[in-house]
């Protein structure tokens, strides 16, 4: 989706001719990551995808068929925080452009969008592109491309190889690192209990498995099932994790899911203490999928009461905490540029997301090549909405590094204890992190 | 393209070679993928027009060939490290195979039996790739490397060596199929569909006839599943669900059922018709689900117009206009070939939905309701 | 042993709706020789419209009543408008224009609805019953789809037989030169029977996105399933239809529950076989007539 808030056409007439007269723009201006320059340096057409005015990215993601409900929010979340800025400056003046394509989560269907907006559309850089098989078939074309790749929208860990894959970089906490942390927790307060994971059947549940066997001792484990997102049926491995005796079920499902196993265990009488997955923990959207039966279940009277209790983890501020800087910030501009969505789970991801490639954008310089802004990233970015510091360097390109733990009460994250950082080896250890988190800049745009 | 004798069929297909050769160095590279798109399609929608077309067995599982043919290339390719000409022959071989034990089980099965069994087909059988992750991937799927040759030097770009091996494979898939179809077998695959008992009443064998096309089917969409692995350098699951076979049936149906230029103008309605551009309609300020749901929802409706105004499909409407022209032979204007033609004269497409059963007359017209 | 019946229950559920959409199947199948692709978004569809309407007045029966009477109407429209005039010509054609209406239907739930989830009420409660102290595994929600769906087939069956308003349909399915040489109109009569299938559709639709959530695409995997359990029964039996989406339910239920881990995976496998199992045997489905090739 195109959201170009262009200037009049006078304006544009100026800054080209002013650009074609300082005729500086055959081998891309900008020196590597500089901003130091004096705010008049004239704007060039540093690199494809930009100009003196605009700043064309792409991204594919799935905004129709089985796997768009929920994701679809992201794209235009992120758009809008986009809007935000261009309507309070821009990137050194520039316009952000953010074309998101279609690729209904088919992977076929996303090599070609992709080559599309890189050889057809030329935008400067992909970012955010959704999900893991859909992106693995992108990834080496980016690369050999050396088209910045930046910020996947997947926990997969495998976008952290900066060898063979430069111009990749994750973001999101990963599912390896995020099954160590909650199974930490889960391992320290649960001891002797008998635990069952319930798992997507893809890499994400599995990687989060193996993240929560790092931690959890093997034998407390009673029951593994898994889930296939195209079959809602999930009825037999709910009775599978009842008759299993399973106390404690950990669950790495999309939200969906999540409401799925909570309406299946009212059904057998089945009542575990439940961990979710951040992905798939969102209270608002949990509580939206529930509210139906919550009338039903007779006492309660909203979905909120299905929901509290439930452990998960949170690797941004809760969308509770209304005093937090952050959310306050991207609540703000919700309700300007993305006000018929919910603000749930989803929109504050692309948000946070976005602000990202703003601050690495800024630090790329005023005009600068594909190359300045994958070594804006290796430089490392300050820490931004996410409550645990990137992991951004030469030689590690995985983002989020940490979570802290919460429970759900009354509709609303409640962070329990520190935040905690790990890697995602087996014996990698956890630790807390003490630093804090800064806040956001007052006028919503980060600092160059 | 029955009147077509093989010389002429050769010499259509070096023209056609030669003009793709030359589109593809004129354009850019994301045309000359789309080249290499549309040829992929073409070879497999080329083999399911011929097994529902010709032989008359309808198929809504032939994205599950394309899955083994894909995932074939692969392993060869991940685990033997063969040059692609190889590993072509083998997929399309292995994809022979299954589509042989595909058709000796559907041998028995008729319109929507076959239908609903080929259906199922191609739903469940990409989740073996879930089911055995270490072997195939699981959801991930399994990279697949492909290069330029050394002799074409350098600088030539990949993009475009995909086109030219993509085009090469379809024009000889055409070409041998349009040799089939005006063999004996291909005569034969026609008397079976028109009317089985008397087609075994004058010598055919019509289970080996109905196997017989099965294979071929199998095999063109094994090669189409080879290409895309090439060109798109990954095979995942997520690549072949049910919509994949579905889009294969239209294209075929849509272009022409049954005959191989349909399947050309089949493969490019679906290739160029997009369904994710979603520029037009965002450009009025549309919000995001809207306007990624208008491409949807207008493919949808293309589709029915389309069947509705051109029955016989495309290439039913290209032969009406060349025989208003005056450019056909002695059938101008006809859209009902002689029975030795590909195209499927109305009636006989009862054979392909209705096993025995007694429909609704086609020809009787309605009063006024 | 609890499981057991556990399985079994939860099977017979879903099994009851693959049930329905079979049914509505079979009884297109039989007024005009088409397969109905469009058969699950037009249930898809009908069920959004309910949910309008049972958060417009605050009723789920009124939802649930209107959602009936879409179905109907859009199942008229659909054979008259799309359908109709596609006989006579290549009998393909039909079966792509109702894939295209498919893909027209989910393209403008998108557009109208959103393509996010929505959750659907269930008419009752989907609190476990139980046995004593043991999870039965159904719900009293579970055992009104069950009845619903046993209702009208019954209510079907009972008005195919003994009015003739059902002789007319079954004699135009039969034989329609005959049948419109007996003063049927046959037409019409082709109208009604689509009518019938976009209500029972719709009833599907209604009874089972509770337990899927309802998103454009979520009746999808719900009709492949129903389309199997039709050919399982034979296309041209509606009692075939139920026995073949109980049985399909079942088997697919102790499938996810015995095959541990790996049964999500395989359950498609498991479909996969026991049609290739049933069609192995009898061709034409279970319930067929005679009329088997030998090859």
């Amino acid at each position: 989706m195109k959201r170009s808030h262009r200037l009049g056409l006078p304006a544009i007439a100026v800054m080209t001719v002013a650009v074609c007269t300082v005729a500086a723009c055959s081998s891309g201006g900008g020196s590597g990551g500089g901003s130091g320059n004096s705010s008049s340096a004239a704007l060039t057409a540093s690199a494809p995808g930009i100009t003196a005015t605009t700043i064309t990215i792409g991204s594919h993601q799935p905004l129709t068929g089985p796997a768009a409900p929920g994701y679809s929010e992201i794209a235009p979340a992120s758009a809008a925080y986009f809007a935000y800025v261009n309507a309070h400056g821009g990137v050194y003046g520039r316009d952000i452009s953010y074309k998101y394509l279609d690729d209904a989560y088919n992977p076929t269907q996303t090599a070609t969008v992709v080559r599309q907006l890189v050889l057809q559309d030329n935008v400067y850089a992909i970012f955010d592109g959704l999900g893991t098989p859909t992106h693995l078939a992108v990834e080496s074309f980016l690369n050999s491309q050396k088209v910045p790749d930046v910020f996947v929208a997947s926990g997969c860990d495998c976008w952290n190889n900066p060898t063979a894959d430069p111009e990749t970089f994750g973001w999101q906490l990963d599912y390896i690192r995020e099954g160590k942390i909650l199974g930490q927790y889960i391992a320290q307060h649960f001891s002797g209990k008998k635990i069952g994971y319930f798992y997507q059947d893809d890499e994400f549940g599995m990687d989060g498995v193996k993240g929560l066997d790092d931690e959890i001792p093997h034998s407390s484990v009673v029951s593994r099932e898994s889930y296939d997102p195209t079959s809602t049926n999930i009825a037999p491995q709910v009775a599978a994790l009842r008759a299993s005796g399973a106390q404690v079920v950990v669950s790495f499902s999309i939200p969906a899911f999540t409401a799925l196993l909570k309406l299946n265990s009212l059904k057998l009488g089945f009542s575990p203490t439940l961990a979710v997955s951040n992905v798939g923990s969102d209270p608002i959207t949990l509580s939206g999928l529930l509210e139906s039966f919550a009338k039903q279940g007779g006492a309660t009277v909203n979905g909120n009461a299905l929901t509290t209790g439930i452990i998960t983890d949170g690797y941004t501020p809760s969308l509770g905490d209304t005093t937090n800087s952050w959310i306050a910030l991207f609540k703000k501009v919700h309700d300007a540029y993305d006000a018929k969505a919910p603000f749930d789970g989803n929109v504050l991801y692309g948000m946070a997301v976005a602000y990202t490639f703003v601050q690495a954008m800024l630090k790329a310089g005023r005009n600068p090549t594909r190359a300045d802004l994958v070594s804006a990233i290796n430089g490392g970015l300050p820490q931004g909405p996410a409550i645990a510091p990137y992991a951004y360097s030469m030689t590690n390109h995985a983002g989020v590094t940490g979570a802290y733990i919460g429970v759900i009460s009354n509709g609303v994250l409640q962070q329990k204890g520190p935040v905690l950082t790990t890697d995602t080896s087996a014996s990698g250890t956890i630790t807390t992190y003490s630093g804090t988190e800064p806040q956001a800049p007052a006028s919503g745009i980060p600092a160059p | 393209m029955t009147a077509l004798s093989t010389p002429r069929v050769l010499g259509a297909a070096l023209v056609t070679a030669v003009v793709v050769v030359i589109l593809s160095i004129q354009l850019n590279t994301f045309r000359d993928y789309q080249i290499a798109e549309i040829a992929i399609e073409v070879t497999a929608v080329a083999g399911l027009t011929v097994l529902t077309g010709l032989s008359g067995q309808i198929s809504l599982g032939n994205g599950a060939f394309m899955a083994i043919g894909a995932y074939a290339t692969a392993l060869l390719t991940l685990h033997l490290n063969w040059p692609f000409y190889v590993v072509l022959v083998v997929s399309a071989l292995v994809t022979a195979a299954a589509g042989g034990v595909v058709g000796v089980a559907a041998a028995r099965l008729r319109g929507p039996y076959l239908a609903g069994a080929t259906l199922l087909l191609g739903v469940a059988l990409p989740s073996l790739a879930e089911a055995y992750p270490g072997v195939f991937g699981g959801d991930q799927g399994l990279d697949v490397n492909f290069t330029t040759p050394g002799f074409l030097g350098v600088n030539f770009p990949l993009t475009r060596w995909q086109a030219w091996v993509c085009s090469a494979v379809a024009l000889v898939t055409l070409v041998l199929l349009a040799n089939l179809g005006r063999s004996r077998v291909g005569r034969n695959w026609r008397a079976v569909r028109d009317d089985e008992v008397a087609a075994a009443l004058a010598g055919v064998n019509v289970a080996r006839a109905r196997i017989l096309a099965f294979v071929v089917s199998a095999t063109c969409a094994g090669m189409a599943g080879a290409l895309l692995a090439i060109v798109t350098g990954l095979v995942a699951p997520g690549a072949f669900t049910i919509t994949l076979s579905i889009a294969l049936l239209t294209a075929a149906v849509i272009g022409g059922l049954g005959t191989l230029p349909g399947a050309v103008w089949g493969s490019l309605v679906i290739v160029l018709v997009p369904t994710y551009a979603t520029d037009v309609a965002t450009s009025h300020g549309l919000s995001s689900s809207v306007a990624s749901n208008i491409p949807v929802a207008a493919y949808g409706a293309v589709l029915i117009a389309v069947m509705l105004v051109f029955p016989q499909g495309i290439q039913g409407a290209v032969r009406w206009i060349a025989g208003l022209l005056g450019i056909t032979s002695a059938r101008s204007g006809r859209l009902v070939s002689a029975p030795e033609g590909d195209e499927l004269p109305p009636s006989r497409h009862q054979a392909l939905l209705t096993p025995g059963g007694d429909p609704p007359d086609p020809h009787e017209k309605e009063d006024t309701q | 042993m609890v499981e057991f019946l556990q399985f079994t229950l939860s099977g017979l559920s879903f099994g009851m709706i693959y049930a329905a959409i079979a049914l509505s199947l079979v009884l297109i199948w039989r007024g005009t020789r088409l397969l109905n692709f469009a058969q699950g978004g037009m249930a898809m569809f009908t069920t959004y419209i309910a949910i309008e309407v049972i958060h417009g007045t605050g009723s789920y029966w009124a939802g649930f009543v209107v959602a009936l009477a879409a179905g109907a109407v859009l199942g008229a429209v659909a054979e008259l408008a799309v359908v109709r005039p596609a006989l006579g010509k290549p009998e393909l054609n039909a079966v792509i224009i109702t894939i295209g209406l498919l893909i027209l239907i989910e393209g403008l739930a998108g557009i109208f609805y959103g393509g996010q989830y929505r959750s659907f009420p269930a008419a009752f409660s989907v609190i476990g019953l139980r046995a004593g102290s043991t999870p039965l595994g159904v719900s009293r929600f579970d055992l009104f789809v069950a009845a619903a769906v046993l209702a009208t087939t019954l209510l079907l069956a009972v008005g195919f037989r003994y009015t003739s308003a059902g002789l007319r349909m079954r004699a135009a399915a039969f034989n329609a030169t005959v049948a419109r040489l007996s003063g049927i109109r046959v037409a019409r009569v082709i109208t009604l029977g689509w009518a019938l299938a976009g209500l029972l559709g719709a009833l599907a639709g209604v009874l089972v996105s509770p337990s899927t959530f309802l998103f454009p695409n979520s009746m999808d995997s719900i009709f492949v399933l129903g389309f199997t359990a039709a050919v399982i029964g034979g296309l041209d039996s509606p009692l075939g239809a139920v026995v073949g989406g109980l049985l399909l339910g079942l088997v697919l239920s102790y499938a996810g529950g015995y095959l541990g881990s790996q049964g999500s995976n395989l359950t498609p496998l498991v479909a996969l076989g026991i049609l290739v199992v049933v069609l192995m045997l009898r061709p034409d489905g279970i319930f067929s007539g005679t009329r088997v090739r030998r090859v």
